[in-house]
């Protein structure tokens, strides 16, 4: 396998995610197979070809800067597990 | 071993649009919290940012202001993290693909001048804001300043003391003021600026590992940061102590800097193409016509300065260093001709005045008229000098007309001879000891009987006229 459980235990790391060990070899046995799949790719020659970000035949999408009105913010804040003075709580995450 | 200190600087400014990046919600300053957020900025599923046509603007204008090429191909990009800061977990930034390159802003050093190279330019979206204080275990999110437009300069590792990288931010708060794409408001956050900071021998056989600081919210402090660091690099170089790269962040009241636990470092942004946005391609008559429409630069407003003025560069230096003190500077010499006196008030008084009160330019609470007013009450004699200071604290307090407060408080210099003269006699009656001092020689008693003259007349009395008169009564 290309990816090791110590690699996906970084990836979830990164995720703020907490895997079982059984849940870990199975990440690195998807992402493994994902990388293999990909790697066809590299059959190909590819060094007359120019990096692609995008598919579309689109650029320069913009808009005016006009403001419009935003959210309420009882609706904007009806999600957050905890509200304080109109701010969304989270634990302290400084020292 | 000779030393050297390089520092790189990181500054980020928000763009002075009236909406954010990505969505229509306002960029307004200080709104109650959360009330400036909607799904796009605060990254709810299946929502579609588009970018703000000004704030590309603003970026190309910014670029071209430091010299830099402009790309013609230019693309957003994910930054993925993890901080309730930002609600999406990514940032919308720009990676491989930056929409300005290579540039340089020339600052002044005490060896002369100096080209400190910009590395790129690049748009991103802000995060939200994080209140820690007085919330126990818990911190709170105001999600208002998350997804207003930024631009990040970055530079070279070229300056090589605290000092450079101070003139290097002042110039360049100066360049993003004079060309309006930033308020430049450091209080408010509109500028913030990282640094990179390391020591290395000269002939570069060793040197220490690089040390970052975050988001500094004043040049005042960022300098001072980096006295700090460049002290302990050196340090640590000559000792030979091993150093880690770490991010270290500088506590202001302890005026030290201190290490962030390594935890919050582990940084792995995994960039990858922002697919919900298509490419920017700009087209060679737009950034022309941006080009062309570039305001007077703080170097080319120094240069006009001294030659249409005639002013000294030091005074042109400083004038032309704010805008807003330039553009004031203006105003004056509209409807006054002596520059160097309106320079000697505004580079004097003023700006001490301002500082003393933490106080921008953009700050100075009367007209340029008001300063005009109060210089030529001194020119045709109303006032004398020192009087007029005392005018100009009551206009910088309160705003006044100076002919009002003249004129209320009764200010107007006495240079009737007569009237001096009654004061005069007085003095020398009522200060025998210092008479008879100064007609044994000693000059030094005229200052002391001028200053009870003074006294008498609170300060109104013609200085020059006084001076006269006492030494003629006196001999």
């Amino acid at each position: 396998m290309r990816i090791k459980p110590e690699e996906v235990d970084y990836i979830a790391a990164l995720s703020r995610l907490v895997l079982s060990d059984q849940e870990k070899n199975m990440y690195a046995r998807h992402l493994s197979e994902i990388l293999e799949h990909a790697e066809r790719l590299s059959e190909l020659d590819t060094d007359d070809v120019e990096p692609t970000a995008h598919v579309l035949p689109l650029k320069n999408v913009f808009r005016d800067d006009q403001v419009k009105p935003s959210l309420e913010r009882d609706i904007l804040l009806s999600n957050a597990p905890e509200v304080e003075n109109g701010c969304f709580k989270v634990p302290r995450i400084v020292e | 071993m000779e030393v050297q200190t390089l520092i790189g600087l990181e500054v980020h400014a928000e763009l002075a649009t009236e909406s954010k990046m990505f969505c229509s919600c306002s960029t307004e300053f200080g709104a109650e919290p959360n009330t400036h957020c909607c799904p796009i900025c605060t990254g709810m599923p299946g929502v579609l940012p588009m970018p703000n046509k000004k704030a590309i603007e603003y970026a190309v204008k910014a670029g071209l202001a430091l010299n830099c090429d402009i790309s013609e191909f230019s693309k957003m990009d994910r930054k993925n993290y993890y901080y309730p800061d930002l609600p999406k977990a990514y940032q919308i930034s720009q990676y491989d693909l930056p929409l300005c390159t290579g540039g340089y802003v020339d600052i002044e050093t005490e060896d002369g001048p100096k080209r400190i190279r910009i590395r790129r330019v690049h748009m991103e979206e802000d995060a939200g804001k994080l209140l820690h204080e007085g919330w126990g275990n818990n911190s709170l999110v105001d999600y208002n300043r998350a997804g207003v437009p930024l631009i990040e300069i970055v530079t070279e590792p070229d300056m090589n003391s605290p000092a450079e990288a101070g003139a290097f931010l002042d110039k360049l708060k100066a360049i993003l003021q004079y060309i309006e794409v930033s308020d430049c408001k450091m209080e408010e956050g509109s500028l913030r600026c990282d640094v990179n900071i390391n020591a290395r021998a000269d002939d570069k056989s060793m040197a220490t590992a690089i040390t970052e600081m975050k988001n500094l919210n004043s040049f005042k402090a960022a300098v001072k940061a980096m006295e700090y660091e460049e002290k302990r690099h050196r340090e640590a170089l000559l000792e030979g102590d091993p150093t880690v790269h770490e991010t270290r962040r500088w506590d202001d009241a302890r005026s030290v800097t201190v290490a962030m636990r390594s935890k919050e470092e582990a940084h792995d942004y995994r960039y990858f193409p922002e697919p919900d946005l298509v490419p920017i391609a700009l087209d060679k008559s737009y950034i022309k016509s941006i080009r062309e429409n570039l305001p007077e630069l703080p170097d080319q407003r120094y240069q006009r300065f001294i030659s249409q003025y005639g002013l000294p560069q030091y005074d042109a230096g400083i004038l032309t260093s704010s805008k807003y003190l330039a553009d004031y500077f203006e105003q004056c010499m509209t409807i006054y001709d002596n520059a160097k006196t309106v320079s000697n008030w505004l580079m004097g008084d003023v700006l001490r005045a301002l500082n003393e009160n933490g106080k921008d330019p953009s700050d100075i609470p009367f007209p340029p008229a008001y300063l005009v007013d109060l210089i030529k009450y001194v020119d045709d004699g109303t006032i004398s000098i020192s009087i007029a200071k005392k005018v100009f604290d009551e206009m910088f307090a309160n705003g006044t007309d100076p002919g009002a407060i003249i004129k209320e408080q009764g200010l107007v210099q006495i240079s009737d001879e007569g009237e001096l003269l009654g004061v005069i006699r007085q003095v020398i009656q009522e200060n025998a000891p210092s008479v008879a001092d100064y007609k044994a020689g000693k000059k030094k008693a005229l200052g002391y009987l001028v200053g009870q003259a003074m006294k008498l007349t609170k300060g109104k009395a013609n200085p020059q006229l006084l001076n006269k008169l006492l030494e003629r009564e006196l001999n």
